[in-house]
């Protein structure tokens, strides 16, 4: 349990001796917290509303509402709140009710230092909890939705818009970006803001499961379904029952897997290898791919059918280069994360290192400023990153872009430099920039582009 | 400069010797003391059905000797003390004021069927005077264990803590005194 300051708790004392308020104010000023006191109900209540109270040391017997309909008064509108009575006048029965009534304690007056110390201790003890369980929900919390996902741009706010639009609703999407841009991350982000939330979000990366495995991890197998199937062994999808499905690089994913994922989703039911009974599918589907799949659908490589099916509602992930201002947001979370879980003392990163990593093209996008600043936290001496830290193909790699800041500005060059690396082969060009020869003729209208 | 009058209330606590008390207090608090033999009627503040003293009503009496507020008041006294709420307490003062008061009733060895022991009486004695004088300079109880200005419950608690102060609280003494 993390240390605290008894100042930050509030502790009011309800009673209409004033001889007991001074006393009991003066004893616990003495242990440093933060005293209030209150001689009746009304004036207790009214002190609640002015301020937060952590503790209420209550009397029974007072003129007026007595400390029993207080605590009620209190219970209806404040739960948290502890309260222990104090009471020259005990009886099993008043204490029974007011244990019942949801009193954290009871005890007699005059009641023994030690006696009112511990009470007070433990009641302290259990606010500490409650706000480190309160810290630690709100740190999950975080983690689940926003951890990594970090963006002031306007890119990024509209991917934020897109992900609280969609997120609610059980519809397919796909997530289009370059690699390293945090596909998955947005995948998360789009489960645990659905309701379906409370069951787990199975990722699967197609590109990394060779094509004659994929179908049973994603559907399981029977037990003997094939040899080395020793036990029945359930699929992605069955465990994603409930949950998420997110299937990363789907563009990678073999034709013949293509089929029964599509089917799956038509029939909304799958058999395991191997079995013959019919087991149903329960899951949100996410997909993610840095590839152009309507143009894999015009190569025939991506089935047209299934295209349609999982481009339902699409979200595009700007690259880092796209949303430059981002990047010393990004820099610094990195630097803090990094410099907690390596428990070292880098505490800034200097203007001219800032000035590096926003000039860098960051072809690998956050996750390559991840490891940068990861990197640069473990050789770190002095505290503050300096370029000397950071990879020494940054120094040596500016962007390649000077000046051009828009999308357009990037594609006219790209299109510009593979056209005078091809000399000007339109066909062989628009092979390798995977568009099909119209486009790359509107593109050069567009751009107004001249062979030299 | 501060200086500490050292008042006994009711009758001179027995096998007390207030020289030593001073010294102590001169050694860690580098304050000098004034042993002062004024005769202080202290029955009102007698509870005859407790049989025991209300400490605040002591303080307050304490507090009117000292209108000038140049020095700190320390009272010691041989009776038991209470204040309303809790059954007993080994001392009181005043938060960042100028009164202080403790009772060598609880400190004694015999009370707890234990055998006389003078020195740890002493000992208690000069623990429970920097303790109160501690919070008059504004020191609140202090979560260290090695510190006195810890808080003591129980009269083992006392013993456990040493004669003197922390690091944090004895950088706020300096401030102040």
């Amino acid at each position: 349990m993390t240390a605290f300051d008894p100042s930050e708790i509030t502790i009011m004392v309800v009673d209409d001796e004033l001889s007991v308020r001074q006393s009991l104010e003066a004893w616990f000023q003495d242990d440093g917290y933060t005293m209030v006191t209150a001689e009746n109900a009304a004036e207790a209540l009214s002190r609640m509303q002015e301020q937060r109270i952590d503790i209420i040391l209550l009397d029974i017997k007072m003129p007026g509402m007595d400390g029993l309909a207080l605590q009620d008064r209190i219970r209806e509108f404040n739960t948290d709140v502890i309260i222990i009575i104090i009471t020259a006048f005990a009886t099993v029965d008043t204490a029974v009710r007011a244990l019942k009534a949801g009193a954290f304690d009871y005890t007699t007056k005059p009641v023994d230092p030690d006696e009112l110390s511990l009470l007070v201790r433990n009641a302290v003890d259990r606010i500490r909890l409650q706000r480190e369980n309160i810290a630690l929900r709100e740190s999950i919390d975080h983690l689940q939705y926003v951890d990594d996902i970090i963006g002031e741009s306007a890119q990024m706010q509209k991917v934020f818009e897109l992900v609280k639009t969609v997120a609610p609703t059980d519809s397919t999407v796909l997530i289009l970006g370059e690699s390293g841009t945090g596909k998955e991350l947005i995948a998360r982000a789009i489960h645990m803001n659905s309701t379906r939330k409370y069951f787990p979000i199975i990722p699967v990366n197609c590109g990394a499961i060779p094509e004659s495995l994929m179908e049973s991890e994603l559907f399981g197998h029977e037990k003997g379904a094939f040899t080395g199937a020793q036990y029945r062994r359930k699929g992605k999808l069955e465990m994603a029952r409930g949950g998420s499905l997110f299937l990363d690089e789907i563009g990678t994913l073999g034709l013949k897997s293509q089929v029964d994922l599509l089917r799956v989703l038509e029939d909304r039911e799958f058999h395991r290898v191997g079995g013959e009974r019919s087991v149903k599918a329960d899951f949100r589907l996410i997909c993610a791919t840095n590839v152009n799949l309507s143009d894999a659908v015009q190569r025939g490589e991506f089935r047209e059918d299934l295209y349609y099916r999982i481009n339902v509602f699409t979200i595009v992930l700007p690259s880092l280069r796209e949303r430059q201002a981002d990047i010393p947001l990004l820099a610094n979370h990195f630097l803090d994360k990094h410099r907690k879980a390596m428990n070292k003392n880098v505490e800034a990163i200097s203007p001219e290192a800032m000035n590096l990593l926003k000039s860098y093209d960051w072809p690998g996008n956050v996750r390559e400023l991840v490891n940068a600043i990861e990197r640069a936290v473990v050789i770190n001496k002095s505290g503050t990153i300096t370029p000397d830290d950071l990879p020494m193909q940054m120094a040596s790699r500016p962007k390649e872009a000077h000046g051009e800041q828009t999308l357009a500005d990037v594609e006219r060059r790209h299109i510009e430099v593979m056209l005078e690396e091809n000399d000007w082969n339109i066909s062989r060009t628009a092979d390798k920039l995977h568009i099909d020869r119209v486009t790359l003729y509107n593109k050069i209208e567009k751009y107004g582009l001249k062979r030299p | 400069m501060h200086s500490v009058r050292i008042i006994t209330l009711g009758s001179h606590p027995r096998d007390v010797s207030l020289d030593l008390l001073a010294r102590g207090i001169r050694d860690i608090l580098s304050l000098d003391s004034v042993i002062e033999p004024i005769p202080l009627d202290i029955d009102a503040a007698l509870d005859p059905s407790r049989k025991q003293y209300h400490s605040t009503e002591l303080l307050a009496s304490l507090v009117e000797l000292e209108s000038s507020g140049e020095h700190r008041v320390l009272g010691i006294t041989p009776y038991d003390l209470f204040i309303p709420v809790l059954t007993f307490v080994f001392g009181q003062a005043q938060l960042n004021n100028r009164a202080a008061l403790f009772s060598t009733f609880r400190l004694h060895n015999e009370f707890y069927g234990l055998p006389h022991s003078p020195a740890r009486l002493e000992e208690r004695c000069l623990k429970e005077g920097l303790h109160e004088l501690g919070h008059t300079f504004g020191l609140r109880h202090c979560m260290e264990l090695p510190c006195v200005m810890n808080s003591s419950t129980y009269v083992e608690d006392i013993d456990l803590k040493p004669a003197d102060f922390c690091l944090h609280c004895r950088e706020h003494l300096r401030s102040v005194c």
